[in-house]
């Protein structure tokens, strides 16, 4: 973020850059603001508010008029009788502890590493970051061609690909999430390290010097100064990674649909409009639970970010 | 954190600790590209070799057929002229709209500008199955006979490029906004006390000066428009229609028994992304790093 100019001179211009406008200025302004406003918040937030309404009725699509008001019968439903939902929201949850606590602390490290003016350092950033640049439903693809039964490559190394030998990675529900797990840690060490790295560039270098000058060792110097330091790149590391977790879609849907044991609450609220029966009301629902994970996320985060935007 | 960032930085001219740590990250670096690798490899050979032999084989033959067969076999020209044609409008689009909220925002202090860049920046960081149900209804319930050719917004590419449009502004206008703040405002005041008009000030004046912001956004978002696989799988139902990242899967299950095939016509997919990647590496690093608050 570039920093935020000084703040009184700003109103002052700002006051100034007021008084000048003409009538035609003052339409164009709103113009300019408006149209991308009424777009955004159209599709997006109008749309996030008719999920929590819909949430409350069951509808079939057809009419307006077929709306009609459940109340809490759709949260009921799915909160006791889906055997999917539970479990949705324990992969949820797995997989953000999986990101935080491996491929996080590794992209980490591997930014230190390259942020010691080393050699080659651009060619080691461009291996690690290649699977954040490639979609994910091509990784996909790329991960199957690991794992398959038959002819993946795992199974081909340590001969279990003979029938009745299978390891099924990809089907079996007590391997399955781990094997996706794999291929999305993969994915989002380069991610972090990426965003580690420009952390790494905004520190001062004269803290590490005066480090040294007092003694430290490189693993003290990182604990007692540098990291301290990374505090606005590990809030957003932290953000980006929840978001990452409510978000994982495309890599499970490649892999198998999201069958048994990898179900995600993005695939449940999905498949309930793509599959056969489509309920509009009980969808929502499932989108209004993700909705409520994720701001309980997000506000927070917002209010942090621009609080400290309009104090600087 | 590990044995190789505890060992001392030594100043001699051997350096046991840089030469064990180009070990360790040569290493590792191939270790991340073993999977790209591996699936090069598959795709390069054929059907029947691998079948005979095991995957895991010496190869006699490697040519370039699965990528011909693939390309051909499941037209491929046809599923990327239909990701550039919602890719290019989108990309275009997002950055003229977010760099018009951007200009009023951090130009005009109507004191309603920081709660309007909440709303976009909150609204970008939504799971998109958050939204989905009912922006599949609303596409469904769109009538636009004689607009795209399904009379509808569902179905239709333009469909795609306004859901992109309005979900990927957000985050252009949180950085586009930052970006013109760090910019001297007494460039503005200047030309408004010279009796320019706001569109000027805006077009001529302030948005030649966002030109490695939104270098670097439009490729970002060109790569993130082209990955793109749940808008099209959810808004799109005729496979015709469907960009090149979502055909991908109704792509494999026509050669779902040749995995060598599956591996050329996904590696095919990832080609344009990873020219983009390449070509404009600098431009993409810094869009992500820029406004860092993207999942």
């Amino acid at each position: 973020m570039p920093p935020p100019g000084r703040a009184s001179e700003k109103k002052r211009i700002q006051r100034g850059h007021r008084r000048l406008l003409t009538r035609r200025d003052r339409i164009t302004l709103a113009f300019m603001a408006g149209v991308p406003t009424v777009l955004h918040v159209l599709l997006v937030w109008v749309t996030a508010l008719a999920s929590i309404l819909l949430a409350f009725t069951s509808w079939d699509g057809i009419g307006f008029d077929s709306i009609k008001w459940v109340g809490l019968d759709n949260f009921k439903q799915l909160f006791t009788d889906n055997p999917q939902f539970w479990p949705a929201v324990e992969h949820n949850v797995i997989w953000f502890v999986v990101l935080i606590l491996i491929p996080t602390p590794f992209g980490l490290f591997l930014a230190v590493q390259l942020d010691k003016k080393i050699r080659f350092s651009r060619v080691y950033q461009t291996a690690f970051f290649l699977p954040v640049v490639i979609s994910l439903a091509c990784i996909g693809f790329v991960w199957q061609l690991i794992y398959n039964p038959d002819t993946g490559l795992i199974n081909s190394l340590i001969g279990a690909n003979k029938p009745g030998h299978y390891i099924d990675w990809i089907g079996d529900p007590n391997l399955n999430l781990w094997a996706v797990l794999v291929a999305a840690s993969w994915r989002h060490t380069g991610y972090m390290m990426i965003l580690y790295l420009a952390g790494l560039k905004s520190v001062d270098p004269s803290l590490r010097e005066a480090s040294a000058l007092d003694g430290a060792n490189e693993w003290q110097t990182f604990k007692n100064v540098i990291f301290p330091t990374l505090r606005p790149t590990n809030t957003i590391v932290l953000v980006v990674t929840i978001i990452e977790a409510l978000r994982a879609f495309d890599l499970v849907f490649v892999f198998n649909k999201g069958a048994q044991g990898t179900e995600l609450l993005s695939i449940l609220v999905t498949n309930n409009i793509i599959g056969e029966s489509s309920r509009i009301g009980y969808g929502s629902a499932i989108a209004v639970v993700l909705l409520f994970i994720s701001l309980i996320v997000i506000i927070p985060y917002l209010i942090a970010t621009f609080r400290k935007e309009r104090s600087a | 954190m590990s044995t190789v960032s505890a060992l001392p930085e030594q100043r001699t001219p051997i350096r046991p600790a840089r030469v064990l740590l180009h070990v360790f990250l040569a290493g590792t670096a191939l270790a991340w590209l073993a999977p790209l690798l591996w699936a090069i490899f598959s795709a390069l050979r054929p059907y029947s070799e691998t079948s005979n032999r095991g995957y895991v084989s010496w190869p006699h033959t490697l040519n370039l057929d699965n990528f011909t067969n693939a390309f051909e076999q499941s037209d491929m020209t046809h599923y990327f002229m239909n990701t550039l044609v919602i890719a290019v409008p989108a990309v275009l689009l997002t950055l003229f709209l977010s760099s018009m909220v951007a200009f009023y925002v951090s130009r005009f202090d109507f004191r309603v500008n920081l709660f309007l860049l909440l709303v976009f920046t909150a609204g970008n960081l939504l799971p998109q199955q958050v939204i989905i149900t009912p922006l599949y209804r609303m596409y469904l319930l769109t009538n636009l006979p004689g607009i795209t050719a399904s009379g509808k917004l569902y179905d239709s590419a333009l469909g795609l490029v306004l859901i992109h449009v309005a979900f990927q502004s957000g985050f252009c206008a949180f950085v586009l906004a930052n970006y013109m703040r760090s910019l001297p405002h007494e460039l503005t005041e200047a030309a408004l006390v010279d009796g320019a008009s706001v569109w000027r000030l805006y077009w001529q004046i302030t948005l030649p000066l966002c030109k490695p912001a939104m270098a670097a956004l439009a490729t970002l978002l060109s790569i993130w428009i082209y990955n793109d696989f749940f808008w099209a799988l959810v808004l799109i139902s005729t496979g015709e229609n469907m960009p090149i990242t979502s055909a991908l899967n109704n792509l494999s299950g026509q050669y779902f028994t040749d995995p060598n095939l599956v591996a050329a016509g996904s590696l095919l997919t990832a080609i344009p992304t990873l020219l983009v990647y390449f070509a404009l590496q600098k431009q993409f690093v810094s869009g992500l790093t820029l406004g860092s608050a993207k999942g």
